[in-house]
């Protein structure tokens, strides 16, 4: 078991790492990766999120949906659950975690609507993971996910100080960078199983 | 058509929506954290420009800055007198906003007044210009002209005629970004009452200054000898005025030969 947990975790951060190898979650990967402290931020929010996200979208598929015989409304339930959650969670940091609303606040409304967040979901469910897995495919999925885009705010911090011809400044040489570096992620695949 | 599956994904889906509703309306109003007011009234009295001048973030975090105690309301001051007042009468504390200023722009050197030493046609800033040869002024302390102050200012108080700016004291925040942007710290912050200013900053004397631009300080000191209220003294080889001892009575101003001491002038309209 205990192999099986390392194994799983490095499978979900460095094989199967959501932006490099599943492409889920671009959107706050070239969003927020300015810098690396908000991408950081960013990355811990999405940590946070993702972990409480798989076990509340695995309670409510297989205690709400399946019961019903419900089960072609998950995408429509999980995004009903996350919005929710997201708002919960914000509103009790902001009561009671007042430190950790300051450093994640910001960033919380912006993963509601999360691709990453809301395919962890849905990969849960399709790959059939128990509530154990479950959850911790959410919080080594997001892991994957701070890993990126820190190192992604790294390079693109680097990025700023350095000649660019002017055709690839901005946005260009970012999507170049990321590309590159998914390549290098896919050296990964096939270490797990 | 399957009515029956239509009608329990509505219903399922719209009780578990009505449940969380629920959950979110009861954590609103337990999880319900007391935004302090003042903020947003603080904030409507400053002045709005996010000039940054008081050192905070933007106008936000400078309201928030001056509930908390942490700011003086007079740290703003785009706000002015009245804006420190109304702050003032919000929070129950007694602050005086400090003597008003205003930009002063401390050279004359225009077009024709101060020689030029080459025809600049590079980048229109001041910074880019004044680092090439010392600038296309032959006085190495005046105005560059270019306009960085004029593209600093967010209040449209500052302009360039005849490559000296000129900044109109009725816009005039005294936000400081102009005193920032100039490269030769030309601008400056002066008190609004202080109206007698000598407008030179050339370190040069006699000859040399006067070379450089005809209505150069030439440290002669008559204004000092006219001053009749210690207030003017040439120091680092141009005169400068005291504002807490000057009474504005004029006098060396109409002495002066250079004619750099003066009542400043307002933007041209």
């Amino acid at each position: 078991m205990t192999m099986n947990f390392w194994l799983f975790m490095i499978d979900c951060i460095l094989c199967h790492n959501f932006i490099f190898s599943r492409f889920l979650g671009n959107c706050p990967f070239l969003g927020v990766s300015s810098k690396v402290e908000t991408a950081t931020g960013m990355g811990l929010a999405v940590v946070f999120v993702m972990t409480l996200a798989s076990f509340f979208t695995y309670l409510g598929y297989y205690y709400i949906l399946v019961p019903l015989k419900l089960t072609y409304l998950d995408t429509i339930m999980f995004i009903l659950v996350i919005a929710s959650l997201v708002q919960f969670v914000e509103m009790f940091m902001k009561k009671s975690l007042k430190s950790l609303y300051n450093s994640l606040g910001i960033y919380l409304p912006l993963i509601t609507t999360n691709c990453a967040v809301l395919g962890v979901a849905t990969l849960n469910i399709t790959s059939g993971y128990g509530l154990l897995q479950s959850v911790l495919n959410g919080a080594f999925g997001a892991v994957g996910f701070l890993l990126a885009i820190v190192l992604m705010a790294g390079v693109r911090e680097r990025l700023e100080s350095s000649n660019i011809p002017k055709c690839f400044k901005g946005f260009p040489i970012c999507l170049i960078t990321a590309g590159l570096m998914s390549m290098a992620f896919m050296g990964f695949s096939g270490l797990v199983g | 058509m399957n009515w029956t599956a239509i009608l329990y994904a509505v219903l399922a889906l719209g009780a578990v929506a009505v449940v969380f509703g629920l959950i979110l309306a009861f954590a609103d109003k337990k999880f319900y954290v007391e935004t302090d007011e003042r903020v947003a009234k603080v904030r409507e009295c400053l002045g709005g420009a996010n000039c940054g001048a008081c050192g905070y973030a933007g106008c936000d975090a400078f309201a928030q800055a001056v509930v908390e105690g942490k700011a003086k309301p007079s740290g703003c001051a785009p706000a002015g007198a009245k804006g420190v007042e109304k702050i003032s009468a919000i929070l129950g504390i007694a602050d005086t906003a400090e003597a008003p200023k205003v930009a002063k722009v401390l050279c004359n050197g225009e077009i024709g007044i101060s020689k030029e030493k080459f025809n600049y046609v590079g980048v229109k800033s001041c910074r880019a210009a004044a680092s090439i040869a010392g600038g296309p002024k032959l006085c190495p302390y005046a105005c560059v002209g270019l306009g960085d102050c004029e593209a600093a200012c967010k209040f449209g108080a500052v302009s360039i005629v005849n490559a000296l700016a000129r900044v109109d004291e009725s816009k005039c925040v005294a936000c400081g970004a102009c005193e920032k942007a100039c490269p030769r710290s030309v601008i400056k912050l002066m008190p609004l009452e202080s109206t007698v200013v000598v407008r030179c900053q050339n370190k040069e004397t006699g000859r040399i200054a006067r070379e450089m631009c005809m209505k150069a300080c030439i440290g002669c000191k008559l204004c000092e000898r006219q001053c009749e209220y210690d207030a003017i003294h040439v120091t680092n080889g141009f005169a400068v005025i005291d504002p807490d001892k000057c009474t504005r009575c004029g006098k060396c101003a109409a002495k002066c030969p250079a004619g750099c001491i003066s009542m400043p002038v307002q933007a041209a309209e």
